[in-house]
């Protein structure tokens, strides 16, 4: 056997790439639960085309998974990877941009034939020339490799294919010394009803482990040692599945059944498929004829007296709007999530994006203010669901959630909460018809009662027509009209007095303060944390409320020389903060459909502080 | 633990329905149609049929759109929504499906529920959930002042269409029908009895029930049905079907309808030549002939069919979604958030 030596990492990005038929997020998946379980903190981005299975082989078809992990804290999915598995030559082309110098590729060399060469757009072999010579590269036949593995079972050569992301899966578990138990019983699972299947991707996943072994084309493996994370109990989680389970808590916790109308649209979907899991928790769920009969559904289900909400992308808002603002104007609590992708019109659906935060704000008729708040990590969007949810049943509102297209399928480590400790938000239902009137108000919060169909003596109507204040009636008054249209405005504004003050990371004032909002999160962490270990200014502010805002933004903002708004669209929140507070932010903006790149932001940075912006 | 619903369902479940007469359902709102409107009919028949359901006024709600049949909830006194255009029966579907224990009906109009509201229309048919739904069906856009709607006939001549409208109507039963519906009637304004026995059946029926209301709209299409429904015609031009009944129609029940292969076709029953024995029978349970019934809506030469086309069983979706949650729980037990939270792979970071 090869003498093999074990170096010790402190964290590494990898990439997997290839077809979108060879199974790249699963293959990311199963790599990213094992290093869950190890201990490592982590965060991971899938990075697919629209296309269910694009042509093979072909740029545009090409599907990559990447998962950044390590023993220290990590924040960001990386703006680089240090290892890329390429399945194909369109797979390396494509991603070849995204390897640091130096670092390693392994390349299924059967993917390399002059087909593939040629829908990639070779000219010629890049493995037989000096292009990759940066990099470490190791070729590998998995293909061939796989095909033996699997030479004496009867089964078809298309499943023998397909077992072969499995070969590169059991490869990059060697060489980053991870166990393949979570993998083996994922799969025991999966295929417990097909034992052929079953058995071929078990073979192949130990001969891609049994081939690093005993080959002598790797010489090192890696060890990363688990992270210092808090104490608790962990599990890893996407922000879809965070969403879905943080209104699943919400519900438990106003004592409400839990009501989903939604269509399904990428990236939001897989909410509507976690949440229709869960028939035994009470959950119903709705897949209604479109997206407007997604948001009217769960508008007649709040009527009905449960927690609803609707689940889609940008162009389903766009849909829905009419409806929220039926919504606004019955003042019913409903949560509408936007899981963010590029736009405008279909625009990149699997792709991610910020730049729905100004339909959100203000994409109504007429003065129509709700609550928006802003998920900043995958695993932050239970908390995020949760408190939409909480202002909702509370202020008789609808919310708008925004998550996005990273943070739904992006995954990271969640610290499990204790739902004992999680705050009881059950509304009170009006019970008695003494004195009920469908609009008067709660004195603190505006919000006006809630009277269930089903409750003797408090047969009442509502509707989108204006309605006189206090009794609900249809009126058309110009003072009463005014007077409504102001109501409905303070209680939201009201709703700053019932949210935590905005917490600035780093100092509280300095030469430059970095305001962001969703899932830049990581990314803007990371820049601040490396700006600050350099010996700079800069400070952070990550706004979670975007409407109303916490009652302390301004007076943090004009603490700062300088504020810089980095986000992901033409600079929508630098928008609203130069307007709403009067300070001359500035904003820094990619829209790429991808996360933020740390070391261009850097740059940036570093130009303001040296006063050239 | 219960929901605060559940707790309001059974806490309530004892509450019998009072004896109530039409007054009751009256509410101290003004009513704002024009006078002589159809609506006026429409509304005093429901309200005279509703103490005969036996349902607590509060166990009841109307869900409306836009139009002028949609202000129909602020006349009734039990639970009302108005919404927004043509999205009734979709608000209607999510409150029936979070609430199996109320009594839901939804009032729309030709604009509202075939035009605007169409698709949720079809799928409301197709999915079957236990909602009523009264469409006011007047073939013209009131509330806005007189254009053209999707039931108006072609050539129609309004303020859109100066030089007539070009599109073909819909025959919402047709639709209905097509879309699966289970229970698919007409009645008319003028008929006060009918449409009483009309909105009695199809409230006992379970699953979505669509009525279609032939209603007079005296200001922008005065007398579009007045030969279907004015004294000196209607025998002529209607035929009333019933489920075991021969069609048979005219002044003094001379004329009747029989098929003539797939065709119906009106025969005399003087002329010797056909008895009533060949006449076509109507079963309401026959969706086939329902289809044919229908279809005889748009056909000059044939009466107006008028009635209950269909009325079928059918599994009726709210009550499956509950029954997939029973089933659900009698598999894996009531659901635990604390034990899903757990499931599956986790670990533990001391």
């Amino acid at each position: 056997m090869a003498q093999k030596t074990i170096e010790n990492l402190e964290e590494v990005t990898i990439r997997f790439a290839g077809d979108s038929g060879d199974g790249m997020q699963l293959t990311g998946t199963q790599f990213t639960n094992t290093t869950a379980i190890l201990g490592n903190d982590l965060s991971t981005l899938p990075d697919y085309p629209a296309e269910i299975r694009a042509p093979a082989g072909t740029l545009f078809g090409v599907s990559g998974f990447q998962i950044h992990f390590g023993s220290n804290e990590i924040n960001t999915p990386g703006d680089h990877c240090d290892v890329l598995v390429a399945m194909n030559a369109a797979a390396l082309k494509v991603n070849l941009q995204s390897l640091l110098d130096g670092g390693s590729i392994i390349v299924n060399t059967d993917g390399f034939n002059d087909k593939n060469l040629k829908l990639a757009g070779y000219t010629q072999n890049p493995l037989k020339d000096d292009s990759l010579s940066k990099f470490r590269v190791y070729e590998v036949d998995i293909s061939k490799l796989t095909a033996l593995a699997l030479q004496d079972m009867t089964i078809s050569g298309k499943l023998i294919d397909r077992s072969k992301n499995f070969f590169a899966l059991g490869m990059m578990y060697w060489m980053y010394n991870r166990p393949l138990e979570t993998t083996l019983d994922w799969l025991k699972t999966k295929f417990k009803n097909k034992p052929e299947i079953l058995e071929a991707n078990i073979r192949v996943l130990k001969a891609g482990w049994n081939f690093s072994e005993t080959t002598e084309i790797f010489a090192v493996r890696y060890d990363v040692a688990p992270a210092k994370l808090p104490p608790g109990r962990y599990r890893n989680i996407t922000g879809n599945q965070a969403v879905a389970w943080g209104f699943m808590a919400a519900a438990k916790k106003a004592k409400l059944e839990l009501f989903l109308g939604s269509y399904p649209i990428t990236p939001a979907s897989d909410i509507l498929h976690e949440l229709s899991l869960y028939k035994s928790h009470g959950v119903k769920t709705f897949q209604a004829e479109d997206e407007i009969a997604g948001i009217s559904s769960a508008i007649g289900a709040s009527f009905g007296g449960a927690l609803a909400i609707t689940t889609t992308s940008g162009p389903g808002v766009a849909l829905k709007t009419e409806a929220i603002g039926l919504a606004v104007m019955v003042e019913l609590p409903l949560v509408i999530c936007n899981v963010q992708r590029g736009g405008p019109s279909t625009g990149l659906p699997t792709k991610t994006e910020q730049a729905d935060l100004l339909q959100a704000l203000y994409g109504r008729n007429g003065e129509a203010p709700l609550p928006v708040i802003a998920a900043s990590t995958p695993s932050g969007c239970f908390d995020a669901a949760f408190e939409a949810s909480r202002i909702a049943l509370k202020y008789m509102t609808p919310v708008i959630l925004l998550t996005d297209g990273y943070l739904g399928n992006g995954s990271e480590p969640w610290m499990i909460p204790d739902l004992d400790a999680l705050p009881d938000i059950s509304p009170s239902f009006v019970t008695t018809p003494e004195g009920f009137q469908p609009y008067s108000r709660d004195h603190d919060t505006l919000a006006r009662p809630w009277a269930i169909p089903g409750t003797p003596g408090l047969e009442h109507r509502i509707g989108g027509l204006e309605k006189q204040d206090i009794t609900g009636n249809v009126s058309y008054d110009p003072e009463n009209h005014d007077l409504m249209v102001r109501l409905r405005a303070e209680k939201i504004e009201r709703i700053a007095n019932d949210i935590p003050l905005s917490e600035v990371e780093g100092a509280p004032s300095g030469d430059l303060l970095i305001v962001g909002w969703g899932g830049t999160y990581g990314s803007l962490k990371n820049v601040v944390a490396r700006q600050r270990a350099k010996g700079h200014s800069v400070s952070h502010l990550h706004l979670r409320y975007l409407n109303p805002m916490p009652r302390n933004v301004g007076e943090i903002l004009l603490k700062f020389k300088h504020v810089l708004v980095p986000e992901i669209n033409l600079g929508q929140l630098v928008k609203v903060l130069r307007s709403k507070y009067l300070v001359p932010a500035t904003g820094f903006n990619k829209v790429r459909g991808l996360p933020l790149r740390s070391a261009e932001l850097e740059i940036e940075i570093e130009e303001i502080l040296k006063g050239k912006r | 633990m219960t929901t605060l619903i559940e707790d309001l369902v059974n806490s309530t479940a004892g509450i019998p329905a009072q004896k109530y007469s039409a007054k009751d359902f009256a509410t101290d709102q003004d009513v704002r149609w024009c006078p002589g409107c159809g609506d006026y009919s429409i509304l005093a028949q429901t309200q005279r049929v509703m103490p005969d359901l036996g349902i607590p006024k509060h166990k009841t709600v109307f869900v409306s759109g836009i139009g002028c049949s949609s202000r129909f909830p602020y006349y009734m006194d039990t639970f009302g929504f108005h919404s927004i255009h043509g999205r009734a029966t979709a608000i209607a579907s999510g409150l029936k499906i979070a609430r199996p224990d109320l009594s839901v009906w939804v009032v729309t109009g030709d604009g509202d529920g075939m035009s605007i509201g169409g698709n949720h229309f079809i799928h409301l048919m197709r999915r079957n959930i236990d909602l009523n739904v009264l469409l006011f069906n007047n073939q013209i856009y009131g509330l806005t002042k007189g254009q053209y709607s999707p039931t108006s006939e072609i050539g129609k001549i309004t303020k859109s269409t100066p030089f007539g409208s070009l599109d073909f109507p819909f025959n919402p039963a047709s639709l209905a029908l097509g879309s699966s519906a289970t229970f698919v009637a007409r009645t008319l304004d003028r008929d006060p009895k009918h449409m009483q026995g009309i909105i009695k059946r199809a409230a006992e029926h379970k699953g979505t029930s669509f009525v279609e209301i032939y209603q007079n709209c005296n200001v922008f299409n005065d007398g579009a049905f007045f030969q279907f429904t004015e004294k000196d015609s209607k025998d002529e031009t209607v035929v009333f079907i019933e489920h075991g009944k021969p069609l048979i129609f005219g002044k003094e029940k001379e004329k009747g309808i029989r098929l003539n292969g797939f065709s119906p076709e009106v025969v005399s029953l003087k002329d010797g030549k056909y008895s009533v024995n060949d006449l076509l029978v109507h079963n309401e349970k026959d969706t086939t002939l329902s289809f044919i019934l229908a279809d005889m809506t748009h056909k000059p030469h044939l009466p107006r069919p008028v009635g209950i086309f269909l009325a079928i069983d059918r599994p009726v979706y709210d009550r499956e979604m509950d029954r997939q949650i029973s089933f659900a729980r009698e598999q894996r037990g009531i659901g635990d958030l604390k034990k899903l939270f757990t499931s599956g792979d986790s670990w533990v970071v001391q």
